[in-house]
């Protein structure tokens, strides 16, 4: 079992017990939440390197050198 | 220019622990600032470990700037349940810890209040990381209790400390 501490400022007393099945469910939510946010971070990463590197193709197939490409993004 | 930095509780785990939480910090001083050296059972370099005080709810925001040694990034969150702070993973070099600090000023004051953390981590690799964020608690309701967990069910592992320290204006 997981252990919570709690350290009172107030009297200095420290209690140390074991998580609640409440806060275990709350932790595992947020851990789902977690791996959803970090599956759509990296789907948007994705999305954007997709289309940087087709806005990049067609401005070569308009004749742009690849250093002048580069300076557009700089 | 802070007139006193007091230490009002320090705590080194001993054993790990999902939850470290400072509770009735007293009103008396001025500003909070919480140090953390931690690591975490995750299975990552580093672990983004939320912090809550109190108030709950989704009163937390904030904006961060960070960088692991090969690219920087920056963003910002909507409200959420928590802050963002940073601590190393378990496959980092062993015996590592992260190096943060929580700043909180004014937390007993009758306004939102702007939190700032600066937090490392360290290991022996290329990629290492760095977080700066700019964090807003919109409330008015103050500061008497702080609770730090580990992110995805993660616990700190032994050795990590948390110290707590007040700071008077005057």
């Amino acid at each position: 079992m997981t252990k919570a501490i709690e350290v009172n400022c107030t009297t200095g007393e420290v209690t140390e017990r074991d998580l609640t099945a409440e806060e275990i469910a709350a932790g595992e939510a947020a851990q789902a939440q977690a791996e959803a946010d970090r599956a759509a971070a990296e789907a948007e990463a994705a999305s954007v390197a997709a289309a940087k590197a087709a806005g990049q193709a067609k401005l070569a197939a308009l004749g742009l050198t690849a250093e002048e490409i580069a300076a557009l993004s700089k | 220019m802070a007139n006193t930095y007091t230490l009002i509780q320090a705590q080194t785990l001993a054993s790990s622990a999902a939850s470290v939480t400072f509770s009735s910090i007293p009103a008396t001083y001025t500003d909070l600032v919480l140090r953390v050296s931690a690591r975490t059972d995750q299975a990552s370099i580093s672990d983004v470990s939320p912090f809550v005080t109190n108030v709950g709810g989704t009163a937390y925001s904030y904006t961060y700037l960070m960088g692991n040694g090969s690219t920087a990034t920056s963003g910002t969150s909507g409200t959420r349940a928590d802050f963002a702070s940073y601590s190393v993973g378990n496959t980092a070099t062993a015996s590592t810890f992260s190096n943060v600090e929580i700043y909180i000023p004014s937390y007993t004051a009758a306004q939102n209040k702007p939190i700032s953390v600066f937090a490392v981590n360290e290991t022996n690799a290329t990629t290492a990381g760095m977080r700066i964020y700019a964090e807003l608690l919109s409330s008015t309701t103050a500061i008497s209790s702080i609770t730090l967990t580990g992110q995805s069910s993660s616990n700190y592992l032994t050795g990590s400390s948390f110290y707590l320290y007040g700071i008077k204006n005057s």
